[in-house]
C-alpha cells in the first residue's frame, strides 16, 4: 500500500513540475509542450481517428511479424537442440546474428523489399526469430535428462514426449526468449517506421516522425507516451501471467 | 475406497508379481578415462514378489543393472528376462523410482501421478483420477493433490514419486537409492511405509542402496556388489519377521555381517558405504 502511495506521488510531482516548467516561459512552448497540451492532442487525435489507425497499423505489423518469428523460431530451436549438426551451424549463426541490434536490419530490408510492408515485416521477424530460436534450444538442452528417463519408463515416447515433457520443461526459457524477442521486434519496428514512410500504412513511428517534421512537439510526446503504454501493456497481458504461473509452479524466485 | 466401477476394480486389483532373471550380463561404458566395465558377467534371479536389495559402494554397477532391467539401457552381452521373455525396452510392468525424485515441476502432485496413467489404455479420465487418489492415499498424501512439487518436503516428494510409480500398477518396482537424499527420521518412516505397501500391493521390488542397514531392513535377500569390474560377490538372506525396525538388534547383526563381507571385497574402497 505504502509503495503505491510513493509511486502515485512520484508521478504527480513529475507531472506538476513538467506543467510548471512549461508555464514558466523559460523554454519555448514549441520545444516543451505542457502535459495538458499533450493530453489535448491525444484526445483530438483519438477523436479524428489518427491515433487509432496508426496504432492498428503498427500492432498489425508487430503481431504478424512476431507470430511468424515464433512460428519459425520455436520449431527451429527444437530442431537445433536435437541435432548436433544444426547446433554447430544454425545455432552458431543465430548467436552471431542475435548480437546485431535489430535496427541494423532496416537498411538491408529497404534494399531488398523497397518501401513496402514486407520490409517492415522482415525487420520484425529478424528481431524475433533469433532470440526465440536460441532460447528454445537452450531451454531444451538445459533440461535435466532424468525427466526423459522418467517419462520413458512410464511409456512416453516420440511426439508425446515432445509435447508433454520437453516443451513444458523448457517453457520458462521459452517465455524468456519470447519476451526478449518481443522487445527486439518492438524496438526494431519503431526504428523502421521512423526511417521509412510507406504508403500502405501510417504507423506510430511514422506519426512520431511526422510530428517532428511539423514541429508538433505535443504530437511527438503523445506518441512516445502511447508507445510506452503499449510496451507496458504487452508485458502485462502477454508475459506477466505466464511468468507468475511459472514462479508459482516451479517455485523459482523473480526473474530480472 | 468408495464405490468403484468394474474397470476401476480390476485396475486396482493386485497384479501377479513378475520374475526377473539376468544371465551373464555384461555392460561397459566408454568414458574419457577409457573403458569402464560396469557389469562383468552378472547373473541374478529375482523371485516373484521378492524384495531384493542391491548393496555396494558407488560405481559398482548397481544402477547400471537396474537400468538394464528397467529397459532404459541394453546389455552388451547376456540376456535379461521378465517372466522368461527378453526385456527389449521400458515397459509399464516395470516402474522406476530414482534417487532424485524426477517429478515434473510443471505439473502439480495430481498431474504427476496421472502422467503414467494417461499413457495406459482402458481407463476414462474419471477412473484415472480415482486410481491416482487411491495411490496418493496409500502414500499418505491425499490432502496434497493440488500442491506444487516445490512446495513439498524431500520425503513428500519421494512419496509422490512412489505413488507415480505405483499408479500404472506395475508388476515390478525398481528403486534406485530413493531415500539416499533424505534425513534419517524421514527415511525411517518410509521404511515402514514401503514394507506396508509391498505387502499390500504384492510387487517384485528391486531396491538399490549403498546403506547396508537399509538393505538389511528391507530385503528378503541382499546382494553385495563390488566395483572394477562390477560383480555380485555375496548373497545374504535376511530371516527376520516383518515389519522390521531399522534400529533392532537382530537387524544390526545382519548389517554387521554384510559390512564385514563388504570390507573384505573392497578393502580401501568401501568408504562410501555406510553401515
Ligand atoms: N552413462 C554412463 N556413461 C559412462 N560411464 C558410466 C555411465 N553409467 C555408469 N557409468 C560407469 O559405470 C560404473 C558403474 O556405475 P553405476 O551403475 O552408476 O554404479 P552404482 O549405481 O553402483 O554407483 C561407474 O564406474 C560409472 O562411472
Ligand atoms: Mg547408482
Amino acid at each position: 500500500m505504502i509503495h503505491r502511495i510513493f509511486t502515485v506521488a512520484f508521478f504527480l510531482v513529475l507531472l506538476v513540475s513538467w506543467e510548471v516548467a512549461s508555464r514558466s516561459g523559460l523554454w519555448s512552448p514549441v520545444l516543451l509542450p505542457s502535459p495538458l497540451n499533450v493530453l489535448e492532442y491525444m484526445w483530438q487525435a483519438t477523436m479524428d481517428g489518427t491515433l487509432v489507425t496508426s496504432t492498428m497499423v503498427t500492432m498489425k505489423r508487430l503481431l504478424l511479424g512476431y507470430g511468424i518469428g515464433l512460428l519459425f523460431g520455436v520449431p527451429l530451436g527444437l530442431l537445433t537442440s536435437r541435432f548436433r549438426i544444426l547446433q554447430d551451424t544454425l545455432g552458431l549463426l543465430a548467436l552471431g546474428i542475435q548480437t546485431l541490434p535489430s535496427v541494423c536490419w532496416v537498411p538491408l530490408a529497404l534494399l531488398w523489399f523497397g518501401q513496402t510492408e514486407a520490409a517492415m515485416l522482415f525487420v520484425v521477424v529478424m528481431g524475433t526469430l533469433w532470440s526465440v530460436l536460441i532460447a528454445t534450444s537452450d531451454g531444451v538442452r538445459s533440461m535435466p535428462p532424468i525427466y526423459l528417463r522418467a517419462a520413458r519408463t512410464m511409456g512416453s515416447k516420440g511426439l508425446h514426449t515432445w509435447v508433454n515433457v520437453i516443451l513444458p520443461a523448457s517453457l520458462p526459457y521459452l517465455i524468456g526468449g519470447m519476451k526478449q524477442g518481443w522487445a527486439f521486434a518492438w524496438r526494431s519496428l519503431m526504428a523502421a517506421e521512423i526511417f521509412v514512410t510507406i504508403l500502405s500504412g501510417f504507423g506510430l513511428g511514422q506519426l512520431l516522425q511526422y510530428g517532428r517534421e511539423l514541429l508538433a512537439m505535443d504530437q511527438v510526446v503523445a506518441v512516445m507516451v502511447i508507445i510506452v503504454a503499449i510496451g507496458l501493456l504487452a508485458d502485462r497481458i502477454l508475459f506477466s501471467p505466464w511468468e507468475r504461473f511459472f514462479h508459482k509452479r516451479w517455485g523459482t524466485g523473480s526473474t530480472n | 475406497m468408495k464405490k468403484v466401477t468394474v474397470s476401476l476394480q480390476s485396475e486396482l486389483a493386485n497384479t501377479s508379481p513378475e520374475r526377473i532373471e539376468a544371465n551373464n550380463v555384461s555392460k561397459s561404458f566408454t568414458t574419457d578415462r577409457g573403458k569402464v566395465l560396469a557389469l562383468d558377467r552378472v547373473s541374478v534371479k529375482v523371485g516373484e514378489g521378492e524384495f531384493l536389495c542391491f548393496v555396494g559402494p558407488s560405481g559398482c554397477g548397481k544402477s547400471t543393472l537396474l537400468n538394464l532391467i528397467a529397459g532404459i539401457d541394453q546389455p552388451d552381452s547376456g540376456q535379461i528376462l521378465a517372466n522368461g521373455e527378453n526385456i527389449t525396452g521400458p515397459g509399464r510392468d516395470r516402474m522406476v523410482m530414482f534417487q532424485e525424485h524426477a517429478l515434473f515441476p510443471w505439473l502439480d502432485v495430481m498431474g504427476n501421478v496421472l502422467f503414467g496413467l494417461r499413457l495406459k489404455p482402458g481407463l476414462n479420465s474419471k477412473e484415472r483420477r480415482e486410481v491416482a487418489k487411491y495411490y496418493l492415499h496409500l502414500v499418505g498424501l491425499e490432502k496434497s493433490e493440488r500442491a506444487n512439487i516445490h512446495e513439498l518436503s524431500g520425503g513428500m516428494k519421494q512419496r509422490v514419486a512412489l505413488a507415480r510409480a505405483l499408479a500404472p500398477n506395475p508388476r515390478v518396482l525398481l528403486m534406485d537409492e530413493p531415500f539416499a537424499a533424505l534425513d534419517a527420521l524421514t527415511r525411517e518412516h518410509l521404511y515402514g511405509d514401503i514394507q506396508r505397501i509391498w505387502e499390500a500391493r504384492r510387487k517384485t521390488i528391486i531396491f538399490v542402496t549403498h546403506n547396508v542397514r537399509e538393505a538389511a531392513c528391507l530385503g528378503d535377500r541382499v546382494l553385495l556388489f563390488s566395483p572394477n569390474p562390477g560383480r555380485i560377490r555375496a548373497e545374504f538372506r535376511i530371516e527376520l519377521p516383518r515389519p522390521r525396525d531399522i534400529n533392532s538388534v537382530e537387524l544390526a547383526r545382519y548389517s554387521t555381517e554384510i559390512t564385514t563381507a563388504l570390507k573384505g571385497f573392497t578393502s580401501g574402497q568401501g568408504k562410501e558405504v555406510s553401515e
